[in-house]
């Protein structure tokens, strides 16, 4: 290593965030590569499912901070270098600007959208270089942005988690993932979530208003109703009483075909269920509690018959209520609790069933309820490795060498890592330029809450913002606010915009903004009517940033020798999960392509055209990549 | 492939990567026997890739003792151990492994590699060697293809920034994933005797510079220390001359093979560079795992890696098919 080099690394404060799949191999590479002062940021704790790649971490720690037992296991063969570990979310407070302007280069390994914007912002308004990276299966990328040099991460639009119309979910589902968004959102939710949260579980029988019952109670188990008897009357009312309710619209079935209403008299006619009786075994300390071993099912990749979700659906049901009764009332569903992918697994099956939908696994069924992500340590190692190279370069201020790196399944042109020189920044990116966006809104009929929601908290990415209409403050967040404005923010919210104290309509320009990210956008308000319920679930149109993808032109301009490079990414289809997803292997199809500005001419490494082929498989290979994921608006 | 089921720990442990390559895959890795002889930083992100992905068993060969030396690159070998004396590094190696996995069968194999005779090698579907001269190169590979059962063997090196691997599956059928289903392919793969005996001048303009580099100091090394990477800054004189000679013989143009790139590849000596140990390792591994599961494309035959352009390059070089 050169002494320039060493030097650049040795005297290096570098802050790394996330010590999941991607952040341990960083760590154990950044320490082995010199490096000496390394802040990490993870609010996780260790799992079971992570051993198989993160391998700092081992069984017995399973519960305990990753960033801290992370900087313990390098600390045994690294035992002289400073490694700062904080168990916190990335968003809270104290990682504000100040805290970011200590370090000489910010490296993510991260799992999500939302950390990624807010991390972007942060180190644009500290003037702080990042390296972003992600990976899934055996994709992976590093991007590296720089303000002033490098388009941000923000300067392409990312592809939000895919959402379903409400309807379909409640009424019409046509694939088993509808089904599984149903069980874990819907009734999961409803049994055992917070009681408050609005739930469209119960279809409104049709304003006749002959209901004997208010639906709510439905879900209340008297006190003398025993948990098996509790559970079987919930099956019913949701896979027998729902469907007869929605069969009896005959528009809804015009083109499609009926669902079967189906009762548990029918699948289980015995009145108690048979149970192998090994019950005490199964609830052990180290055993989560499951249904599986008392059942007799052994394997999560078998799909289960009607009868075997029928009676996971009531056992699983019966050990929440007699086994886990505190938790009651304020789960959320969760990939790594056994009983809750049982249950949930066994409800999206039967409502499966009852569309003619085929059955699925529960190893299936809990990757799509949990989002989860292919992830290997083989990937994870070569990114992590490409995040050093890149770091070393900007500490060396070599930034014309810095390059975007990524790592293929398939060969593109004999390369299965691809080098691509960074995009300059996007000039109508609205986070790190000053573009004006243009929101298409019923002005009349959505609420403010809606609007914080949806978009400034949703699209916008903003963690405490601040709403204002010219000078007066509309909603704001945050902990310090005095409680007779708190009350008056609270009401605004419940108001729909054209109604407001100091009235949004068509014409009105919004600022919002977030202090924490320093960052400030004007939102040009277009009042519109009529939204397409399946384009726009939200009712609103966010527009003003270009660089969208233009799926006809990629196709149509599709090169021959390029044609494997898109099937790489054929099975990574969930791509929100546990490791880091890259959600940024969007590129927009820019028609122009121009080198950077304020550097010297980089080494040209390809002609022109070259580069334009590259972007589009790209462009094609993380469409492909950046499938779905199940959460509904 | 039928048979027994994976446990319960199995699927919560392996539960991500078997959402990559499947249920199959994952049975038949726990099923497979590699060899690793020759261990340093890059062989050890390769054994931490294949212990984490479950193998069956992993052999580690390697009699040389622990130096605090050892220890730059490694993450393998903790504080401690590298200050008590009298442990090889495949014992040290094996001991931090055996953690990683409670699952994979880790064990020490002593001996010299190139002396072990061919039924040795039959205990292991796997062969992975790295630091050997080329001579002792070719002879393991040879003992591989002598075998009745087919073991795949790889070599690995890190000069510094570059790195290279190098595949020999011999005769290998695997499944190619397709959009409409998964079609059988087959592939023939030459020894590394015969991939390197190729004339220069019959191989593709675009080769990339790097292969030839390798072969350069390859064969001023065995002629200079009958070792790998053992070189200095004081060499460089020497491999130059390397270089004539060879171009000469192959017929390729020493422009062709700048004095930068040598340069760099000479300056390193036996110094692996961390960042590059883990890329090389992470391809190994994946390479190797796919030709457990017989599912993916492989590389073939060889693969480069260089820190100075970010490129990670295939370059099949096997004589004419007949």
């Amino acid at each position: 290593m050169a002494d320039s080099h060493l030097q650049a690394v040795k005297g290096a404060k570098v802050l790394m965030v996330g010590a999941g799949g991607i952040g341990c191999e960083l760590l154990k590479t950044l320490a082995l590569s010199g490096f000496e002062d390394i802040h990490v940021i993870d609010m996780d704790t260790i799992e079971v499912s992570n051993l198989n790649r993160q391998f700092l971490f081992r069984q017995s720690h399973v519960g305990q901070s990753k960033a801290k037992v992370a900087r313990d296991a390098v600390l045994k063969f690294k035992p002289h270098i400073n490694i700062k570990p904080y168990h916190a979310n990335v968003k809270s407070p104290e990682f504000n600007v100040e805290f970011f302007k200590q370090f000489s280069v910010v490296l993510n390994g991260l799992d999500n959208l939302d950390a990624r914007r807010h991390v972007n912002r942060l180190c644009l308004a500290a003037q702080v270089p990042l390296v972003e990276s992600g990976t899934t299966g055996y994709l992976g990328q590093v991007t590296v942005h720089v303000k002033g040099k490098t388009e941000c991460y923000e300067c392409q639009p990312k592809p939000t988690p895919k959402s379903y119309p409400v309807c379909t979910i409640t009424s019409t589902p046509s694939k088993f993932v509808h089904c599984v968004v149903w069980a874990k959102d819907l009734l999961f939710a409803k049994l055992f979530g917070d009681k408050s949260q609005d739930n469209d579980l119960n279809i409104r029988p049709s304003d006749d208003g002959n209901t004997s019952k208010n639906p709510e109670d439905v879900f209340e188990r008297s006190s003398d109703e025993n948990a098996e008897k509790y559970g079987r009357r919930i099956h019913d009312h949701v896979f027998g009483y729902n469907i007869e309710l929605a069969l009896a619209n005959d528009e809804t079935w015009k083109n499609r075909k009926k669902p079967r209403p189906i009762y548990i008299k029918d699948v289980l006619p015995d009145k108690s269920l048979q149970r192998n009786g090994h019950l005490e075994n199964c609830t052990s300390e180290d055993m989560p509690i499951s249904t599986m071993p008392t059942l007799g099912l052994k394997n999560p990749q078998d799909i289960w018959s009607l009868v075997e979700n029928a009676e996971v659906f009531l056992e699983s049901l019966r050990l929440f209520i007699e086994k886990r009764d505190k938790d009651i009332g304020n789960l959320i569903f969760d990939k790594d609790d056994q009983l809750a992918v049982e249950f949930v697994t066994a409800a999206a099956n039967i409502r499966a069933s009852s569309f003619g939908i085929p059955l699925h696994s529960l190893f299936e069924a809990k990757g799509i309820a949990g989002n989860i992500v292919h992830a290997v340590a083989t990937t994870n190692a070569i990114i992590a490795g490409l995040i050093v190279i890149e770091a070393i370069k900007i500490l060396q201020c070599d930034f014309h060498n810095c390059r975007m790196s990524y790592c293929l399944e398939h060969p593109s042109r004999k390369m299965l890592l691809m080098p691509v020189e960074p995009f300059e920044a996007n000039k109508s990116c609205y986070v790190c330029s000053e573009q004006i966006l243009l929101l298409e809104i019923n002005t009349w009929t959505t609420k403010l809450r809606d609007f914080v929601e949806k978009i400034v908290r949703n699209k916008l990415g903003m963690n405490l913002p601040i709403v204002m209409h010219g000078a007066n403050l509309i909603y704001e967040d945050g902990d310090d606010i005095e409680e007779d404005i708190a009350t008056n923010y609270t009401r605004n919210l419940d108001k729909v915009l054209a109604e407001l104290p100091s009235q949004v309509t068509n014409g009105t320009v919004l600022t919002v903004e977030d202090l924490q990210q320093e960052l400030t956008c004007n939102i040009n308000i277009k009042h519109r009517e009529e939204f397409d319920e399946e384009k726009h679930p939200d009712g609103m149109v966010l527009s003003g940033w270009s660089g969208h993808l233009n799926d006809n032109k990629v196709a149509s301009n599709r090169e021959n020798d390029i044609s494997s490079a898109p099937s790489a990414a054929a099975d990574a289809e969930n791509p929100d999960g546990p490791d880091v997803v890259p959600k940024n292997l969007i590129l927009g199809a820019r028609e122009k392509y121009q080198r950077w500005k304020n550097l010297p001419t980089p080494q040209k490494i390809r002609p022109r055209n070259r580069t334009r082929r590259i972007r589009k498989i790209l462009i094609k290979l993380m469409t492909a990549t950046a499938a779905t994921t199940m959460t509904m608006t | 492939m039928d048979g027994e089921e994976l446990t319960a720990q199995q699927t919560a442990l392996y539960d991500r990567q078997i959402r990559v390559w499947g249920v199959d895959a994952q049975k038949r890795l726990s099923k497979a026997n590699v060899l690793v002889s020759g261990l340093n930083g890059t062989v050890a992100e390769f054994c931490k890739n294949i212990v984490l992905a479950g193998v069956g068993s992993l052999t580690l060969m390697d009699d040389r003792l622990v130096t605090e030396n050892a220890t730059h690159a490694n993450f393998l070998i903790t504080a401690e151990e590298s200050k008590l004396s009298g442990r090889s590094l495949a014992e040290v190696y094996c001991n931090s492994l055996r953690e990683f996995n409670p699952m994979v069968h880790v064990s020490v194999e002593k001996g010299d590699l190139h002396y072990f005779d061919g039924n040795f090698f039959d205990k292991f579907d796997i062969v992975i060697i790295s630091g050997y001269s080329l001579k002792v190169k070719k002879l393991i590979n040879s003992k591989c293809r002598e075998r009745q059962k087919r073991i795949a063997f790889y070599t690995v090196e890190c000069r510094g920034s570059c790195g290279e691997i190098f595949v020999d599956l011999q005769s290998y059928t695997y499944a190619q994933k397709k959009s409409d289903g998964t079609i059988e392919c087959h592939m023939e793969y030459p020894s590394l005797e015969d991939a390197i005996s190729i004339p220069w001048r019959d191989l593709p303009k675009k080769t990339t510079k790097t292969y030839f580099a390798m072969r350069v100091l390859e064969y001023f090394e065995s002629w200079q220390y009958g070792k790998l990477c053992q070189t200095s800054d004081s060499d460089i004189p020497h491999v130059l001359e390397s270089r004539k000679v060879l171009c000469d013989e192959q017929g390729l143009s020493e422009s062709h093979l700048p004095d930068a790139l040598l340069n760099r590849l000479v300056a390193a000596g036996a110094g692996e560079y961390p960042p590059v140990c883990a890329i090389l390792g992470g391809f190994l591994g994946q390479e190797v795992i796919k030709a457990i599961s017989g599912k993916g494309d492989p590389i073939k035959n060889f693969f480069y890696f260089d820190a100075a352009d970010g490129k990670g390059i295939i370059e099949d070089i096997s004589p004419p098919s007949k």
